[in-house]
């Protein structure tokens, strides 16, 4: 076995690095780490962030990625210890989230059948015992062949929910539990440290818990039940669509994310440059973002992804592995996207900056003869920081849309990459079938709508939070302040 | 009986039943000027706010009654209520500027209310509009009706929300702090505009203030509020004379004594400046041609010497910051010399002033704005040392810090917080102790005392005081408030429009001006005559 690091793995990982180091960040700073705190003590905030945290635990199960050592050929007339010294690998890339799926993986049909179905969508010729050739439709490889009698189907159905059900419910009590006594610990740990033991206290415990029991059985449920029936079907070639559907969370996940990294340090460099120095630098700034904002950005990222894949096309010995070339076009795609949508932050925080450099305390630091590098990081860039978290997570949304939106009029990820868009793309003609294959679609549709509707919800608290202009009622503190300010 | 009558009015946040106003009594006859005192956070908007039931949803009022002229106003609907805002009980804010619609000319502003409350178009209401503008001494008011708000200036915009006020003859008018906003000649017109009128229409004014001069010049009742309760309520007079309550003898004991002045200080010159002009170019057209110049700081001198306060006097717009920023090299001055410590500094580039940053230290108006949130008060207060090289060890940059904070009246174990925990009083310390971190030989203080409660404010200029006695400090005293001066500055330089027109000693300034300007700004402070 031998652990391959795409380009995209290795910034995955940077990625989780970078919110490590944050979180420890935010935590010398009470003013943020309160607001942090209001998030989380929302239950919308809680549970939100819940889902969030699953869909990227699945995204980096999915970006550990190996290749099986093929099993040795023994051939005559060779000296077996020059074969050994040299062992061959897999031209197949697995994940970690493959190996946790490998009964879905492997329990391929061969054409279109619907969710939870024993029969193939498509008629086909067969033999019956008196050797007469008749139409209909087949029963499947794989799905339901532990059960002789079709009846049976519904019996076995609920007996294995209710299996998983309960298997769920053990390991979600196990891990509350779990929780609980490492909690105990902490604060009995951190007991001088009170503002340790008042977050654990204002968290929404009940939500929190709840939300994880909910995720842990509907993931053993889908396990067990997956295994031996295709729970959002088949598409054209028999490919399992839940385990499609789940592959394409690492997709969704990264390009919301990856693309979002990307414009940071554009927006925030150039936004607030342009709003410190002013001036030339202003000018400079405010002409390449308005140039580029009135380009349409679909253009761009077509005429992007053509060249990128002519550039595949010639060098085609830097990619020896499909994953590969698939990885590379996918990075430059969260590039472009990246590229072409930097404008709206820097924009904001142009404006920001513009404000901030006018305070008192920026002019006591000139005062003072801080220096503009200094001036700008320690007493600019902290105080926007606000704004880029808003536009960060409401970014998120925006980019794993766009992806299927790209995907669906061909200019997206590569088609060997499981991907959203893809299967949207893919349901262009599933519908226009008649009876239709809805499962697709349907598969792809729940699991973004979930994502986006997650992030939507937490990017609301976090603005809610940060946004001095709002005041929300029932949120200890900030009443408050209100009503001080009367 | 009584016109507005307020009995154990209460009021608490909605959520925790916090109480912000405590069982609050008083009453206002017709004609009858009555004025709330208190410092910020004391209760006494939200008293004016609840007789309007105009409370934030935060907020709520868990007991009392409000009586207008026989109308329970507590008991009536909220469309009944309507009717009573803007026609019997009229309402004037802070800050005319944001308090007027922008995009409406002030007939229509004027004519709404009319509209709602008497049902007039306008065309009809035009005659009372012209007659309301008359009455509130907007000249030329058949011009003026289709002017927008900024072309007015905010003396007048105050004005015309008078003007609103009384449009449909209200019996009670409600001032909250109708003059913080207005420089002190405008605030006396307006002062005196809302006494004729008081008068002469039978008006019942809750006027809400923290200045007591204004109180004394204006109000015929007082009440004082501290902490959501009134403390002392008495005819104006007998207050003065007999303050009863300790807060109410604190407040008036905090007033600056007008008698005294400095004696003078130091011969040798500090700082000299001489024909100072800061102008800011205005350009216009494709080409961003220098078009004309608006010339904010218009070829001033003045000489400071070394331990010395000047005190540069002016109302808003008259470029007496500008010309601190000039000092400070913040802004490049256009024209003229500025010496210190017999080094010319104009038109030096930002690297050639460095050495002269740490000799010339700034305090400004503002202590909220003037700190990075984001910082410890130890971070705030290091930072100027550490960019200047004042204290390279460590260690010893600590103690000094240590010492600093213990000498502007703080506790070392707040070197660990963050500015929003302080109060403004203590943060204008905090800030001190930021300039004085850096040992300067000058600081040019703005406004340092205009944001905070009068109480606090003699604190701060008692350790400003104190501060220029121990260090051989010199002081450039930027300010609007001439009650301050006195007491404080060696010298005065009044500025107007740009220009210094006066200058000399306080003593001989202030008791014998020369200018007519300076005569109309020192007749123009409310004073409490001590009878």
């Amino acid at each position: 076995m031998k652990f391959t690091l795409l380009y995209s793995d290795a910034l995955l990982l940077v990625l989780m690095i970078a919110i490590f180091a944050m979180v420890r960040a935010i935590r010398t700073n009470p003013q943020t780490a309160k607001k942090w705190r209001y998030v989380f003590q929302s239950r919308v905030g809680s549970a939100s962030f819940i889902i969030i945290a699953f869909y990227l635990l699945i995204a980096i199960l999915d970006s550990i990625h190996y290749r099986q050592a093929l099993p040795e050929v023994v051939t005559k007339g060779v000296d077996k210890s020059a074969v050994s010294s040299q062992v061959h690998y897999s031209s197949e890339v697995n994940s970690v989230l493959d190996f946790i799926l490998a009964d879905l993986k492997a329990n391929s049909e061969t054409t279109y059948s619907a969710p939870f179905s024993l029969y193939s969508f498509a008629k086909e010729n067969q033999t019956d015992s008196l050797g007469r050739i008749y139409r209909d439709y087949p029963r499947l490889k794989f799905a339901g062949s532990h059960i002789d009698d079709p009846s049976d189907q519904a019996s076995d159905i609920l007996k294995r929910s209710a299996i998983a059900l309960g298997q769920g419910l053990l390991i979600s009590l196990a891990l509350v539990g779990l929780i609980k006594v490492v909690l105990i610990i902490l604060v009995k740990k951190q007991s001088t440290r009170l503002n340790q033991n008042q977050t654990i206290s204002y968290l929404p415990q009940k939500t929190i818990y709840l939300m994880l029991t909910f995720l842990i059985v509907s993931t053993t449920w889908a396990i067990d039940l997956g295994s031996v029936y295709h729970i959002f079907g088949t598409d054209k070639v028999g490919t399992d669509v839940f385990y499609q559907a789940v592959k394409a969370i690492r997709t969704g996940v990264l390009i919301g994310t990856l693309a979002t990294i990307l414009t940071l340090p554009l927006a925030i460099g150039l936004g607030i440059s342009a709003g410190y120095f002013k001036g030339l630098i202003d000018d400079v700034v405010q002409y390449i973002y308005t140039t580029l904002n009135s380009i349409p950005g679909i253009l761009l990222i077509a005429a992007s992804i053509l060249l990128i894949d002519v550039y595949i096309e010639t060098h085609q010995s830097d990619f020896n592995l499909t994953i590969e070339r698939a990885d590379f076009k996918f990075l430059s795609l969260c590039l472009i996207l990246g590229l072409t949508s930097w404008t709206g932050l820097c924009r904001l925080l142009r404006a920001e900056t513009l404000k901030i450099s006018q305070l008192d305390y920026v002019q006591a630091a000139h005062a003072f003869g801080v220096p503009h590098r200094k001036v700008i990081s320690r007493h600019i860039l902290p105080n926007v920081t606000h704004i880029i978290f808003i536009a960060l997570v409401l970014d998120f949304s925006a980019f794993v849309l766009a992806e299927s939106v790209l995907s669906y009029i061909g200019v997206g990820v590569d088609a060997s990459m499981n991907s959203w868009g893809n299967m949207i793309n893919a349901a262009r003609s599933e519908l226009s079938r008649d009876p239709t294959v809805w499962w697709s679609v349907t598969a792809a549709f729940s699991l973004m709508f979930v994502l986006v509707l997650a992030a939507n919800l937490f990017a609301d608290e976090v603005r809610d939070a940060f946004d001095p202009r709002i005041v929300k009622s029932g949120i200890f503190g900030i009443k408050r302040k209100q009503a001080q300010e009367i | 009986m009584a016109l507005l009558s307020v009995n154990n009015l209460s009021i608490e946040l909605a959520y925790d039943n916090t109480a912000l106003v405590k069982q609050v009594s008083f009453e206002i006859n017709s004609g009858e000027i009555f004025a709330l005192v208190g410092e910020s956070g004391s209760g006494k908007s939200l008293t004016a706010l609840s007789i309007m039931r105009l409370l934030p949803d935060a907020l709520k009022i868990s007991d009392g009654k409000v009586q207008l002229a026989q109308q329970q106003l507590f008991s009536m609907t909220e469309q009944m209520m309507n009717g009573v805002r803007g026609k019997d009980i009229a309402m004037i804010f802070q800050d005319p500027q944001t308090s007027l619609n922008p995009v409406q000319t002030i007939k229509q502003q004027i004519g709404e209310v009319l509209r709602l409350h008497q049902g007039l178009t306008l065309i009809e209401a035009q005659p009372r509009i012209i007659e309301l503008l008359t009455e509130v001494g907007i000249p030329e008011p058949q011009s003026r009706l289709n002017w927008y708000p900024h072309q007015l200036s905010g003396g007048q915009k105050q004005r015309v929300m008078i003007a609103i006020a009384l449009a449909c003859n209200a019996k009670l008018l409600i001032a909250d702090e109708p003059t913080t906003a207005l420089d002190v000649t405008i605030q006396k017109q307006v002062l005196t505009l809302l006494k004729q009128l008081c008068k002469r229409h039978q008006l019942a004014l809750l006027l809400i203030t923290h200045d007591m001069g204004v109180v004394f010049e204006m109000a015929d009742t007082v009440a004082v509020m501290r902490q959501g309760e009134i403390v002392e309520r008495n005819n104006t007079n007998d207050f003065f004379k007999a303050p009863q309550h300790p807060y109410s003898q604190q407040l008036i004991a905090s007033l600056p004594d007008g008698s005294y002045f400095s004696n003078q200080a130091g011969e040798q010159p500090l700082l000299e400046v001489s024909d100072l002009h800061v102008w800011f170019e205005q350009r216009k057209g494709l080409l961003q041609r220098v078009s004309s110049h608006t010339k904010a700081v218009d070829g001033i001198s003045f000489v400071i010497n070394q331990g010395e306060t000047l005190a540069l006097v002016g109302e808003s717009g008259s470029g007496k910051t500008t010309a601190g920023q000039a000092i400070l090299n913040l802004t490049k001055a256009t024209k003229g010399n500025i010496v210190f410590n017999g080094q010319s500094t104009a038109q030096l580039s930002d690297r050639a002033f460095m050495p002269y940053r740490k000799d010339i230290q700034v305090i400004f108006q503002d202590p909220f704005s003037s700190m990075n949130p984001r910082m410890t008060i130890n971070d705030i207060i290091e930072e100027g040392m550490v960019s200047l090289k004042v204290e390279r060890n460590k260690q010893r940059r600590r103690q000094q810090i240590k010492a600093l904070i213990k000498r502007v009246g703080l506790e070392p174990e707040h070197l660990t917080r963050y500015p929003h925990e302080f109060s403004g009083g203590q943060r204008q310390r905090i800030a001190i102790a930021r300039a004085l971190a850096v040992k300067p030989k000058l600081i040019i203080c703005d406004e340092p005392t205009s944001a905070l409660d009068v109480s606090i404010r003699g604190q701060v200029l008692e350790l400003l005081l104190e501060l220029q006695l121990e260090h051989g400090l010199s002081y450039l005293f930027i300010t609007h408030d001439l009650s301050l001066i006195p007491h404080l500055a060696h010298k005065i330089a009044v500025m107007k429009e740009g220009k210094i027109v006066e200058q000399g000693h306080t003593k001989q300034v202030m008791q014998n001006p020369q200018h007519d300007y300076t005569k109309e700004l020192l007749s123009a402070v409310p004073k409490i005559k001590q009878t």
